[in-house]
Formats: structure tokens, C-alpha cells, sequence
């Protein structure tokens, strides 16, 4: 049975904690930033794609300069604060640290960034103060990591910015997307913040690109456009059975999640979650967390080519998810009009298909699960349709632009979950980056 | 099972780790631990002169995250009634006759004074007598203290007055705050100390803090100079002990080797360069007494493993491997070797020689690991990489000689062979 409200306010408090706790102190937060060997060329840094400083900012941990740690963690990343808790980092910085060839654990360069950062949000240091202004004026579509990096550096040079985001709140899938378990909706709002206190950045709330305006009304009234509004909802599965009640799309499901508070989500009694990336994980040990009694991942190939990390698939076996390799889901069966089964074939591995990966076969044996739930998260789809109405170049939905961040129309840039599919917030944070240095190129400043 | 007893001008301990005379040995209290833990000895608190201590006393340096590395203080001598420190040195004797009880003095700058402390201590039944030349703060003022051990001829009288009375064993401990301890020492032997120890603590300011701007340690928004110990003195130590235990005059007395001793390699270390035993003050301040369980069974292992069987088979070994620096061989060369296997690739070995040495580390880069090498013609085998590098044995020395045979310094000039070539 599908149903909210399945368990008490302190259980829905212990199961959506803090999932990386931070250091309890100063003594803890110095004894691994000690530990940091203040590597030249610094393989951790390379692993950070907005490239963070990142010995340095450990040994100004290390030599009580708490301010300026957090000065060089924004200087590169101005959502640190937020990555520190929602990055994946074992592929990442801490994958890269050099610990890990002495078989020894790495530094925790996330927890170090948290506990510089935090600070740095908790007193209000503001590091970065407005050039006198540009005389310029842009417009950026969505107020996600892309957006709000984009923003900021414009704002650093004097330009006076408008993001139009279809939301109530910023921060996109940071705000909307990311398990609760990660960060809560008051550390969202406070980021968010953070950023806009540079000043010079004004956000207009639901405005919708393709309902509230077009791209021409913000080409006709800015001196530059940048599209960074993400992917939209789940990959359709297209299998007979798809609209019965209790098939949801995991983004939706973690929105209201995220929007709505833990106790009124409804979940199933047993969740059938399909894929393996971050979304099915998270959609997975949420909808566990939530109080399902049994949920089971599918994926249709094996774990040799899971999208999500090891340390990802850790935590949703750790919160007692099971996980079937090589199925793949052929039909949903109802009775009166909910979900009762799923009907799965059983794969086999082929041969590498274009992404690398070998890929899978039905073997034309099946299997049936009783479920009450199904969790689509096979992927998010592009914004196809509005992208493909303002005539810009795109591949199956996704932007494409050139190495200046541009997209086929002059004075329109873009970047993030929009132009790469879907990656993850730091990517996005260093797209906006990019963008905001090819728009001040564009417009002749800096 | 190696022998590790000690026998220092007569005065038997059952291994050669002695408590200095310091807070550690300034009570009947402290000491009994101290022997109960395993000390083979202790030298009391410097008895004399009337003091009165004051608060705060102790400031250190840390380092990189670990505390105390180099240790300070401005406290006197002891500050207890005389006849309970004597009362007490005659009980610990009495409950822990194999362990060496050497009591340390600085009497009032005359010979009575003298004369009649050594009196008094000698009537407890210690084993010896250690004479404080060298405590740098509070006694110096008053023409005691470091203000003896830096002017050879003033000590040199005192040790005639002391001998004059003592009929037990007498070290006299130097100080280090002087360009070198030999002078002293020369003069001291002279004037027939039994045995000498060094080094007491060095003049030092460890910080200031940056709050208050008031330096370390604090007193009611003051600070004084203090004296420095424990591990970052143990090199100057080894430097002032070496000069001792090469002087023609001064090596004829067995040493008693102080500062920074804080583990059975040091202990070897200090041993090795001449020092028949050592003491130990900051170590045991920081860990307490138990450390000396670690001390013995470490030299007991390294010396089976190098098959001493007595610490006389090692005492002064390395004393004549420090040499002049016109005696050392030109032709010697080593050059640096990366073990990729091993190679982290944190980089430190390189930009260490690329911004600060030779340049002679090749980088190529990577994602994420660069790859460094060694460029053989440019390295001059100076070490810094292999003293950066974090990982044990990655960086080795391979020796490379210039030529098969010794060229030292005055050779070199004297054939006309190229300078300044490099
Ligand atoms: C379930 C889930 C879990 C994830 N977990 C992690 C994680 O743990 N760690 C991690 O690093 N990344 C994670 N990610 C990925 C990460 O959230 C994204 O990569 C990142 O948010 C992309 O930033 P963006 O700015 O490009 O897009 P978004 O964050 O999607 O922001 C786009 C913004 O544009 C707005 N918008 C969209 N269309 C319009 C329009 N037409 N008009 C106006 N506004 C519009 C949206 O409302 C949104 O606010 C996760 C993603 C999902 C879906
Ligand atoms: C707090 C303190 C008090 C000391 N008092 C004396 C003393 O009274 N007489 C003395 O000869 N040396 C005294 N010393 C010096 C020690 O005996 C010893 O020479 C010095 O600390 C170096 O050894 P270490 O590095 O093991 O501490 C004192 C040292 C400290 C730290
Ligand atoms: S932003 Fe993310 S990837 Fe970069 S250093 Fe911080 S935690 Fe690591
Ligand atoms: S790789 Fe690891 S040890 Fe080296 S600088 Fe980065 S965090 Fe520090």
C-alpha cells in the first residue's frame, strides 16, 4: 500500500541526519589538516573541476586562518560551501589524494572545505565586493549552480544581473534534487543568500523561459543571455503499464521531498527503483528512509558499469536497498488501476556499444516482482522542446556550444546540467564560471 | 639479551636513563615513581640558594600539529625547605639502594656556602654531586647559575672550592649559552671535576602571543627570557657534546649527555658521540615516567641487533666520524634516485630542488599525477629531495664517485683542480 506519514517525527529526524557529519572541533579539523601534505601540482586539485586551491586552503586551516581558507575554497568555487557537502568525492579531490597510493585514507578535503566554509556562512565574511559598474545588463535563465556561479563572477566585474527562474526558491537541484540526507532546505535558502549578498543580482522568481517570455524578449532587453536552466524530468521507460497510479518519476519524488516535508511524501510498501546513477540512489535510500519496508534497484547492466560510485551503491546497500544487476523492466501490472507487479527480462552483456560500455542483451527469460511503487530514474531528459523551439543547436536536447561557451545564437551562452546532461553541482559551478568569462570577453569588459 | 647497566664513575644504575634535575626529581614523591617506573637514577632539583617562584613558568613550540617540540621555562631551583629535600634524598635511597641518587647544587657564590651544602648532602648517602653551572634565568642575576658555566675562570674557582670538601663524585653540568662549552669544560677539568654533563637549557623566547602581544610565558602581562629544552635543542646538544668529547682535555672525563633525549634512539645517538648516559627532562614531562620502559627494551633490541653486548662496546663510537670540513673526501659523490614504484607523486621533491636546489628534477605532466625523475648530470646530491620526500625509501642516494680516490680540500687547491665550477 502506498502511504505517508509511516513513522514518527524522530525518525524521520535520525534517517534524513547529516549524512557527512562535520568536525565536532578545531583540534579534530587540525589534526587531518596536518595530515595534508601540501602537494606541489597538486593531484586533488586536478581532481576538483573548479580546481579549489586546495593545499592551500588546508594549510590556512592548519595555520588558523580560517578567513582566508574560506576566501581561496570561494575565490574558485562560490558554492564550496555546498559542494563540500554534496560532492562525490571519492572521484573526485579525495579520489585523486595521494594517500590512497600508500593504501592510507585520504585527506577529507570535503569535511575541511565544510568546516572553512560553514564558518565563513555563519559570521557573514563576504569576500568579494562589486567593480564600479560595467553599464552592462545580463540575463540568465535559471537561478541552478550554473546560474548562480555564472552570476556572481558577472556581478565581481560590475554587471548588473537578472536571473529568471521558474521556482519558488534558488539553487536548483541543489534546492529541489539533492538528497535530504546531503543538505537541508535552510542550508539551500542560506547559500542562495550568501551568494546574492555580493549585490547587483536580482532574481525573478517563477518566470518561466517558453511561458512567462521568450528568448527573444531577453535578447531584445540584455546585452547577453545565459541558458542555464538544467534537465528536466525522468526518461520515459515507454513500457506497457507506465501510467497506472504508483509510478512516479524519481525528480518529482524528491521534489515533493524536498519541498513538502518527510512525513506527507507517500511511499510503498515495496519500491521498485529503476537505474543505478545518483538519482536512483538517492530516490532508493530516501524511499527506504521513508519507511518502505523492502526497495529494490534495477539496472539493467551490471555493476562493472554503474553510473553512481561505490561509495554511493555503499550507502543504499548499507540502508538495506537490494539491488538486482541486469534487468530491465518490460511491464508494469495493475489491478484497478495501481501498480500490483513488475515484469523484468533478464540481460546478458553484448558487445561495447558508443558509450564504451557493453551493452545489454534480453536473454528472453523474465522474473516478476510485487510491488506497489515504481521509482523511474533511468536518466533525465533535455528540455528537447524549448530548446528546439528558440532554434538553438542541441543534441537530443542538450545545447550545443563552442569552446567560448556559446551557443549557435550571437550573444546567447550557456552551460551546466543544459549543455553536458547532467553531471554533478561542481561541474555546473565551473560551467558558470566559463560562461561568465566568455560573456565579459563578449561584452568587451575584463 | 644485550647488558644495559651503567656504571658512570662508580655509580651504578641498572640502565643508563637518569632523570635531570628538574621538576621530575624534586620530591620524594616524584622520584619513587620515577625508580617504581624503571629510572636507573635521578639527579635532584638543584638545592642551594633561597628562591621564590613565580606563575606562569612553562610556554612551548609546536610544530605542524604536534605539541612541545622545544620546551621553556623560567623556574628556579628547587624551592622546598633544604631539610626536607635532604630527608627525602636519605628515604629514597634507603627504599631503592640500586638506583643512582646524584644530587645537584648551587650554593651562594662562597667557598663556606659551598662547603657546607656538599656537607649536608654528602651526610644523606647520595652517590654524587652535580654542580648547576647553567640554569640561564633568575640565578644568573645574582652571579649564579649560567653566569659560572660562562666565565671559565669563576667556575673553574668554584670546582676548587667543591672539590676542596666533596669526598663523592663530582659532575659539573655547562651550560650552552655561550659560543662553545669548551673553554668551561677545560677549566673545570682543570680544576678536577670528576665529570661533566651538558647540556642545561638555552636562552629563548618561544612566541608571542598574538592576542594579548604579550610574549610567552605569561606573567601579569610580562615575560622573561627562559630556558629551552627538549627535542629541538637535541642537535645543539649533540654539537656541544661532540666538542667535549673531542678535546684533548676535556674527553678525559666521562659525560653525562642532556637535551632533548626522548626515546632509546636519541639516547644511542647522544651515546654514540661520546655521553656515557644520558638524562632526560621534557620527555618525561610530556609522558610521564613510562617512557622509560620503551627507552630500555629499544636500546636492548638495537644493541642484540648490532651485537653490543655492553654499552661500553658503542660509548663514543661515532665521536671520530665528525671530522674538519677540509678533511672530507671531494671525490665522493651520490646522486638521487625516485623509486617509481613507490612515488606518490605529490610533487614535494621537485618543486623543493625546482625553486630552492638544482633544478634537477624532470617533471612530466599528468592527470592527475606528473611524473618526476631525476636529472643525473644536474643533481649535485645535496638530499633536500630525499629529506622532503613523505614516503620511506622512495628517494635513495646512489653513490656515484667523481674519481676512485680521496681528494680532500687542501689536496684539491694544492693540484689546482677546477673551483667554483658548477
Ligand atoms: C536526484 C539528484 C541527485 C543529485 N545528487 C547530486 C549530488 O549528490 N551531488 C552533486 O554534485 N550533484 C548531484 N546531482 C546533480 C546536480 O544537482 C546537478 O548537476 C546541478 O544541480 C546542475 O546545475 P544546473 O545549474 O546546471 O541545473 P539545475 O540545478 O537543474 O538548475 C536549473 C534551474 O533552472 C530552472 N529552470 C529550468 N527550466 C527553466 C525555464 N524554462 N525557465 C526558468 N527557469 C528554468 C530550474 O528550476 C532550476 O532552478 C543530483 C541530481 C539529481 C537529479
Ligand atoms: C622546568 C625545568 C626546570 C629545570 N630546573 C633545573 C634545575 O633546577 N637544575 C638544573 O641543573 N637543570 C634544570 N633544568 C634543565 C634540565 O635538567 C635539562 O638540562 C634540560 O631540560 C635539557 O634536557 P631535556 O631536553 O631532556 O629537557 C630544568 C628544566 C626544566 C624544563
Ligand atoms: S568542490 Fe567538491 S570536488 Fe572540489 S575540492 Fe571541494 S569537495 Fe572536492
Ligand atoms: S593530494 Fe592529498 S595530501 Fe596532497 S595536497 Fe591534496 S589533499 Fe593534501
Amino acid at each position: 500500500m502506498i502511504e505517508s506519514n509511516r513513522l514518527t517525527e524522530k525518525q524521520y529526524k535520525d534517517n534524513f541526519s547529516d549524512i557527512h557529519p562535520p568536525f565536532e572541533n578545531k583540534t579534530a579539523a587540525q589534526v587531518d589538516a596536518n595530515r595534508c601534505l601540501f602537494c606541489f601540482d597538486a593531484p586533488c586539485t586536478k581532481g576538483c573541476p573548479t580546481s579549489i586551491d586546495i593545499p592551500k586552503f588546508i594549510k590556512q586551516i592548519a595555520n588558523d586562518d580560517i578567513k582566508g581558507s574560506a576566501h581561496t575554497i570561494f575565490k574558485s568555487n562560490i558554492m564550496g560551501a555546498g559542494c563540500s557537502k554534496v560532492c562525490p568525492v571519492e572521484k573526485l579531490c579525495e579520489g585523486a589524494c595521494v594517500y590512497n597510493l600508500l593504501e592510507e585514507k585520504p585527506i577529507p578535503i570535503a569535511k575541511l572545505q565544510r568546516y572553512a566554509t560553514e564558518k565563513a556562512m555563519t559570521n557573514q565574511w563576504q569576500f568579494f565586493s562589486r567593480k564600479a559598474a560595467a553599464g552592462k545588463k545580463v540575463a540568465i535563465v535559471g537561478a541552478g549552480p550554473a546560474g548562480l556561479s555564472c552570476a556572481h563572477v558577472l556581478s565581481r566585474e560590475g554587471v548588473d544581473v537578472t536571473i529568471f527562474e521558474k521556482e519558488k526558491k534558488g539553487g536548483g537541484l541543489m534546492t529541489y534534487g539533492i538528497a535530504a540526507y546531503k543538505v537541508t532546505p535552510e542550508f539551500c535558502e542560506d547559500e542562495v543568500n550568501y551568494i546574492l549578498a555580493i549585490g547587483g543580482i536580482e532574481i525573478k522568481y517563477e518566470q518561466e523561459l517558453g511561458k512567462d517570455f521568450t528568448l527573444a524578449y531577453l535578447k531584445k532587453n540584455y546585452d547577453a543571455v545565459y541558458l542555464g536552466m538544467g534537465v528536466g524530468v525522468a526518461r520515459q521507460l515507454n513500457i506497457p503499464g507506465e501510467k497506472l497510479e504508483g509510478v512516479v518519476d524519481a525528480i518529482r519524488f524528491i521534489y515533493d521531498l524536498r519541498d513538502k516535508g518527510f512525513p506527507s511524501i507517500p511511499v510503498g510498501d515495496h519500491v521498485a527503483v529503476i537505474g543505478m546513477g545518483m538519482t536512483a540512489i538517492d530516490a532508493a535510500t530516501q524511499a527506504k528512509r521513508l519507511g518502505a519496508k523492502k526497495v529494490t534497484m534495477l539496472y539493467r547492466r551490471t555493476q562493472e558499469e554503474m553510473p553512481c560510485t561505490q561509495v554511493e551503491l555503499d550507502i543504499a546497500k548499507l540502508d538495506g536497498c537490494e539491488i538486482i544487476w541486469l534487468a530491465s523492466p518490460q511491464r508494469v501490472k495493475g489491478s484497478k488501476g495501481k501498480v500490483k507487479q513488475l515484469v523484468c527480462s533478464k540481460m546478458k552483456l553484448g558487445e561495447p556499444d558508443t558509450s564504451g560500455r557493453r551493452s545489454p542483451i534480453d536473454t528472453g527469460e523474465t522474473f516478476t516482482l510485487d510491488v506497489d511503487m515504481i521509482i523511474k530514474a533511468a536518466g533525465q531528459v533535455p528540455y528537447e522542446k524549448i530548446v528546439t523551439k528558440y532554434k538553438l543547436d542541441n543534441k537530443y536536447g542538450k545545447i550545443t556550444i563552442n569552446e567560448q561557451c556559446a551557443t549557435n545564437i550571437k550573444g546567447v551562452f550557456a552551460g551546466g546540467d543544459a549543455v553536458n546532461g547532467g553531471k554533478e553541482v561542481v561541474d555546473a559551478v565551473q560551467a558558470g564560471k566559463d560562461g561568465a568569462k566568455a560573456i565579459l570577453k563578449f561584452l568587451k569588459i575584463a | 639479551m644485550a647488558d644495559i647497566s651503567s656504571n658512570f664513575l662508580g655509580i651504578k644504575s641498572p640502565n643508563p636513563f637518569w632523570l635531570a634535575s628538574a621538576p621530575p626529581t624534586d620530591k620524594k614523591y616524584n622520584v619513587l615513581r620515577a625508580f617504581e617506573a624503571g629510572w636507573g637514577g635521578v639527579v635532584w632539583k638543584t638545592l642551594g640558594s633561597q628562591v621564590k617562584n613565580v606563575s606562569s613558568r612553562y610556554s612551548a613550540v609546536d610544530y605542524h600539529g604536534g605539541r612541545v617540540m622545544g620546551f621553556n621555562n623560567i623556574e628556579l631551583i628547587s624551592d622546598r625547605p633544604l631539610d626536607i629535600n635532604l630527608k627525602e634524598i636519605k628515604e629514597c635511597i634507603k627504599l631503592f639502594p640500586d638506583r643512582a641518587m646524584v644530587v645537584s647544587l648551587m650554593a651562594d657564590n662562597n667557598r663556606e656556602s659551598w662547603h657546607e651544602l656538599i656537607k649536608k648532602v654528602e651526610d644523606t648517602g647520595a652517590h654524587g654531586l652535580e654542580l648547576n653551572f647553567g640554569c640561564p634565568h633568575g640565578m644568573t642575576e645574582r652571579g649564579m647559575g649560567a653566569a659560572v658555566g660562562q666565565d671559565p675562570e669563576i667556575a673553574c674557582m668554584v670546582v676548587e672550592w667543591v672539590m676542596e670538601a666533596a669526598t663523592i663524585p663530582v659532575i659539573t653540568k655547562l651550560t650552552p649559552n655561550v659560543h662553545s662549552v669548551v673553554p668551561t669544560g677545560r677549566s673545570v677539568v682543570k680544576a678536577g671535576t670528576n665529570a661533566l654533563s651538558l647540556i642545561n637549557t638555552i636562552q629563548s623566547v618561544t612566541g608571542v602571543d598574538l592576542d594579548t602581544l604579550v610574549p610567552n610565558p605569561y606573567v601579569a602581562g610580562k615575560s622573561v627570557f627562559g630556558g629551552y629544552c627538549g627535542p629541538a635543542v637535541k642537535p645543539i646538544a649533540l654539537k656541544f657534546l661532540t666538542t667535549i668529547a673531542q678535546d684533548e682535555m676535556t674527553k678525559k672525563v666521562p659525560v653525562s649527555g642532556i637535551g632533548g633525549v626522548s626515546n632509546w634512539k636519541d639516547a644511542v645517538e647522544f651515546m654514540l658521540l661520546g655521553a656515557s648516559n644520558v638524562q632526560v627532562c621534557t620527555a618525561a614531562m610530556k609522558y610521564g615516567f613510562r617512557i622509560v620502559e620503551d627507552m630500555c627494551e629499544g636500546l636492548n633490541n638495537w644493541m642484540d641487533e648490532k651485537g653490543f653486548f655492553t654499552l661500553d662496546d658503542f660509548i663514543g663510537k661515532s665521536v671520530d666520524k665528525i671530522t674538519h670540513w677540509e678533511d672530507l673526501d671531494i671525490n665522493y659523490h651520490h646522486i638521487a634516485k625516485i623509486n617509481q614504484d613507490k612515488c606518490i607523486h605529490c610533487g614535494l621533491c621537485y618543486i623543493a630542488c625546482e625553486d630552492t636546489s638544482h633544478q634537477s628534477i624532470r617533471i612530466e605532466k599528468g592527470n592527475p599525477y606528473n611524473t618526476y625523475t631525476i636529472i643525473d648530470s644536474a643533481c649535485v646530491g645535496c638530499n633536500l629531495c630525499q629529506l622532503v620526500c613523505p614516503v620511506d625509501q622512495c628517494i635513495t642516494m646512489e653513490e656515484h664517485r667523481v674519481a676512485p680516490e680521496y681528494v680532500n680540500w687542501i689536496e684539491w687547491q694544492k693540484r689546482g683542480l677546477p673551483l667554483n665550477d658548477h
